[in-house]
């Protein structure tokens, strides 16, 4: 397919990688903050390429999202009244107790969708019913159930309301950033598509650090590679992009907009990782009758994970999965123990579908 | 959940557009991407277009890729 095929030449790729061998003095730690490069690189085994150290980030929305989160929708999705509707992979993310798909199992009306659009046209065929949508993701996704919130209030739906739990990529940054070793991040090519990357210009200033805003395909990541490589071994620390024919500096007004009609920037818990200030959205005062959590006063749930879950570790990049003693035992896709086994842009499910094991 | 994806536009009504992916054909909600046209591409999250794809700077791209060594230089500016 045009715009995918030609960025996943093999040929190309081998001498990117010979670039990035002859350009590497030394083994520097890059950090790609999204799961969905994580996904990438791990199924191609770029990072066994090349003589740098790749630490996989926390842009796992599924994985990031507050245990208690999963809790109340599961509250919620429980009342008959309601219709509980969710992105496909956050339905086997388990919660204290249990997890969405059981609760379906169960008898919950717990439906997919593919865009939160889907959830607002579910309210409106459903009079009769509460449509409840599931708000998570990053950046790249806050756009999208702005909207849907926007246009929910402009038809006047009064059975809709969002779940939200959105969680903003800077602010995890920094927080990697004053903790961790890394030498140069990789930013999330789509989370750029809609914000932009003047954010992170006084971020690799004050951090001396490289920022390649980089896409997703095996040349998009191995160029991103290179640019940061080479840019660590000039000493210089500069946001540069990759990802230029789907990234502008100044992102997509449009879907900025959008974002902050419906939301505000508030404290935010990350799942495995603890609270980081400004680092969320929840919706914006006029669009408070929207909340899930008032209109259902599931606000009071707390939670407890699992003890066996190293995630916190592997979510801030400080230990990889080969290094939990559940994974691949006690905790495989099947049956996850913990968030970053169930998505596909997971550390752990990555390695799990790599086929990665400890060695002996 | 993060993924997105590239596809061409077939169709355009008002905010909402028909996208193709390979052969796939999806409803898509273009009011991110006002200027996009039937045939432009564009990359789709969630059922959202929230980028043109810039078919200069795709081009650009690979050419100075497949001019290595040497070329890389220049897009890392
Ligand atoms: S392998 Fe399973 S138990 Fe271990 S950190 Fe990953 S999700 Fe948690």
């Amino acid at each position: 397919m045009k715009y995918l095929d030609e960025y996943r030449d093999p040929v190309l790729a081998r001498s990117l990688v010979d670039q990035i061998r002859a350009a590497a003095t030394r083994p520097w730690s890059i950090m790609e903050v999204c799961g969905g490069q994580t996904h990438t690189i791990v199924r191609q085994g770029i990072d066994e390429l090349i003589p740098v150290r790749m630490v996989h980030g926390p842009g796992c929305p599924v994985c990031v999202t507050p245990l208690e989160v999963i809790d109340r929708a599961l509250a919620i999705a429980a009342r008959p009244e309601v219709i509980f509707t969710s992105f496909g992979d956050m339905l086997r993310v388990p919660g204290s107790t249990s997890d969405l798909l059981s609760a379906k199992a169960r008898g919950a009306d717990v439906r997919v969708v593919y865009s939160p659009l889907d959830a607002v046209r579910l309210a409106r065929t459903h009079p009769e019913r509460e449509v409840v949508f599931f708000a998570v993701g990053f950046e790249t996704t806050a756009p999208a159930n702005a909207m849907a919130v926007i246009q929910a209030a402009a038809q006047r739906l009064t059975n809709f309301s969002m779940l939200v739990s959105h969680v903003l990529v800077p602010p995890a940054m920094v927080a990697i950033m004053e903790s961790a070793s890394v030498d140069a991040f990789l930013a999330a090519g789509h989370v750029c598509a809609v914000m932009g990357w003047t954010e992170y210009e006084p971020l690799a200033a004050r951090y001396r650090t490289p920022i390649v805003v980089t896409g997703f395909e095996p040349l998009d990541l191995l160029e991103g590679i290179l640019m940061a490589v080479r840019q660590l071994e000039e000493g210089r620390f500069e946001v540069t992009n990759q990802y230029a024919r789907a990234v502008r500096r100044t992102g997509n007004t449009a879907a900025q907009d959008a974002m902050r009609r419906a939301f505000r920037v508030a404290d935010q818990t990350w799942r495995g990782i603890g609270p980081i200030p400004a680092s969320g959205l929840v919706l914006a005062p006029e669009f408070a009758a929207y909340d899930a959590v008032l209109r259902f006063g599931v606000d009071g749930v707390t939670a407890t994970e699992h003890p066996g879950c190293i995630a916190g570790d592997i979510l801030r990049g400080t230990r990889t999965p080969l290094e939990c003693p559940s994974y691949g035992t006690a905790c495989t896709p099947r049956r996850p123990l913990g968030a970053p086994m169930v998505s596909a842009e997971g550390t752990c499910a990555a390695y799990y579908s790599a086929g990665r094991t400890p060695s002996p | 959940m993060c993924l997105g994806v590239p596809g061409r536009i077939v169709a355009v009504a008002e905010e909402m557009g028909v996208v193709d992916f390979d052969g796939v054909r999806r409803e898509v909600c273009l009011s991110f991407t006002p200027q996009a046209r039937v045939g432009d591409y564009v990359i789709v999250h969630v059922g959202f277009a929230i980028s043109q794809v810039d078919e200069e700077e795709a081009r650009r791209t690979l050419e100075i890729l497949r001019a290595i060594p040497g070329g890389l230089d220049e897009v890392s500016r």
